[in-house]
């Protein structure tokens, strides 16, 4: 693992909306919003429900698994110190059994071997001492 | 999925363009952002045989990136400039700037309105280079997984429509091919190097499934139009180019900022087929009548949604159409007859608006599509944005 001071990625700034989210990935545990009104997941998270417009929002650990919905493998490096070392890497949207789509990367596989609606399960990856990010991997 | 229908432009040929003005275009232009802005702008304003002082209104978009409106207004010395006003928005807006022109003077806010973009979109601030490494907002949740640019963000549209109808490298090289075509032919074009179908399949990859000539170049300089009445404009110097239609917006769910697209219903299909019944019905016209096309190109990809969006063609033909050869310039729809921003350079698709007039007035020299009396101009790639349609 990297030290905090060596790692040059993006790192995610919660707010008040996310926070849980975050906090979540720290142990280990995906958590995103659900809707006490009308029993639909939502996310990013928001204060409200997208679906229905109920602040009456709680917070829920999902399975973990999804597939792909869409997929890119990244080859140009942007920035390209930071990434360089990383390049090719495959970001995609993931479908979460749960009905949102959450951004991450796809690891644990080859870039050529991704496909769509591939299986995947959430791994997750420290990066700093405060954040960890939750990745997938071919289920 | 369907939209709310709602209200639709309603000043069909009461407004219209009658004076353009560029800068040259090029990577780096070595001046201010403001110096480009305010000669576009004055070149505008001279085309339309007009002074600084018949200008009351001064409208723009940009990201932080540019000279705001009223430094332009001061510039050149505009005397009364009431409505001055700058967009925080993207290339979606270069069609709205046009609109909410006509909108201020329909209210009486101005009666003679520049519209303007100007960037150092090469030297100074990239757009496509990158965002902030603090993942903030709507960032938290992408940036983290190294999803950081616009090139990787339409990608990921891109794919989405693969996935569901199946599209070749060919058929998005068909775009970048025909559009580097146009360019040849256009002095103020970047890029005039003709470029073969090899060309493109050996244009390094730069993020599944795009490669670099399917992504936009990057320019300093600026464009302009004059906006006003269809009364007023009957007597100016330029052949007026009348505002038939225009519209702006999205589906559901637009996103918390430009590049965020989770919650989008369908990555196969953008904005444009959220605004094409609007602009259609506020024109009075139907794809079918449209003899000119210049269609946000930030990458090829961003074509082959507009069309099908817009009904030139059904949902997943785009690649055949063109293929086809239909969006070549002797084909039924030419599209991007200047070479887009794939070839002619980035003015963040204000420099289409341009394009459209020079076509309509039939200035365009050797790439003057005959005859040609509407065009349709659009603006934006993803959840939201504008269009037009134009006529002489
Ligand atoms: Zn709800």
């Amino acid at each position: 693992m990297s030290s905090p001071e060596a790692y040059a990625k993006p790192v995610p700034v919660p707010d008040p909306d996310s926070a849980p989210f975050w906090a979540g990935c720290r142990e280990q545990r995906l958590m995103i919003q659900h809707c006490d009104d009308c029993s639909r997941h939502q996310f990013p998270p928001s204060n409200i429900c997208a679906h229905c417009g109920s602040g009456r929002l709680s917070w829920k650990q999902a399975s973990g698994a999804g597939k792909v919905f869409s997929w890119i493998v990244v080859r140009h490096p942007v920035p390209r110190p930071v990434y360089i070392d990383d390049v090719p890497y495959v970001v995609a949207l993931v479908e979460l059994a749960e009905g949102v789509r959450m951004p991450s990367n796809v690891v644990g596989c080859a870039p050529e071997d991704v496909v769509a609606d591939m299986p995947l399960k959430v791994a997750f990856k420290q990066v700093t001492e405060e954040v960890v990010l939750p990745l997938f991997e071919p289920a | 999925m369907g939209t709310a229908r709602r209200s639709a432009y309603a000043l069909k040929d009461k407004y219209a363009i009658v004076g353009i003005g560029t800068t040259d275009y090029s990577a780096n232009s070595g001046r201010t952002v403001r110096a480009l802005a305010i000669e576009a702008s004055a070149n505008a304003i001279s085309d339309a045989g007009l002074k600084p002082a018949d200008v009351d209104g001064i409208v723009s978009y940009n990201f932080n990136d540019s000279a705001p409106a009223i430094a332009v207004a001061t510039g050149l010395d505009i005397p009364n400039a009431g409505y001055a006003v700058d967009f925080l928005a993207g290339g979606n807006a270069a069609n709205l700037i046009v609109l909410s022109a006509v909108a201020a003077i329909e209210a009486g806010l101005a009666d003679t309105v520049v519209c303007y973009r100007a960037m150092n979109g090469r030297s100074g601030f990239r757009l496509g280079g990158g965002r902030e490494f603090r993942a903030l907002g709507p960032t938290q949740y992408t940036a983290p997984f190294g999803w950081i640019t616009y090139p990787q963000a339409m990608a990921m549209w891109c794919r989405r429509y693969q996935i569901e109808y199946g599209l070749t490298p060919e058929q998005l090289g068909n775009v970048a091919v025909t559009l580097r075509e146009n360019a040849v032919l256009n002095p103020r074009a970047m890029q005039r190097k003709p470029m073969t179908m090899d060309d493109y399949l050996a244009s390094r990859p730069i993020v599944d499934p795009f490669r670099m000539f399917d992504i936009c170049l990057e320019t300093d300089g600026a464009c302009a139009v004059v906006v006003t009445s269809a009364e007023r404009a009957r007597d100016m110097k330029q052949k007026p180019v009348y505002i038939m239609g225009g519209a702006y917006g999205g589906g559901p769910q637009q996103g918390d900022d430009l590049f965020d697209c989770i919650r989008w219903p369908d990555h196969s299909k953008n904005y444009s087929h959220y605004i094409a019944d609007d602009l259609w019905r506020s024109a009075g016209v139907t794809p079918n009548d449209v003899d000119v096309a210049e269609i946000y190109d930030c990458f090829t990809y961003s074509i082959l949604m507009q069309l099908e969006g817009l009904g030139f063609c059904g949902l997943g033909e785009a690649g055949s159409y063109i293929a086809d050869g239909h969006i070549r310039r002797d084909g039924k729809l030419p599209v991007n007859t200047h070479g887009g921003l794939l070839s002619e350079g980035y003015i963040h698709g204000f420099n289409h608006v341009i394009e459209a007039v020079e076509q309509l007035r039939g200035q365009s020299g050797p790439r003057q599509v005959p005859d040609a009396e509407i065009a349709l101009t659009t603006a934006g790639a993803m959840t939201c944005g504008s269009a037009m349609i134009l006529r002489r």
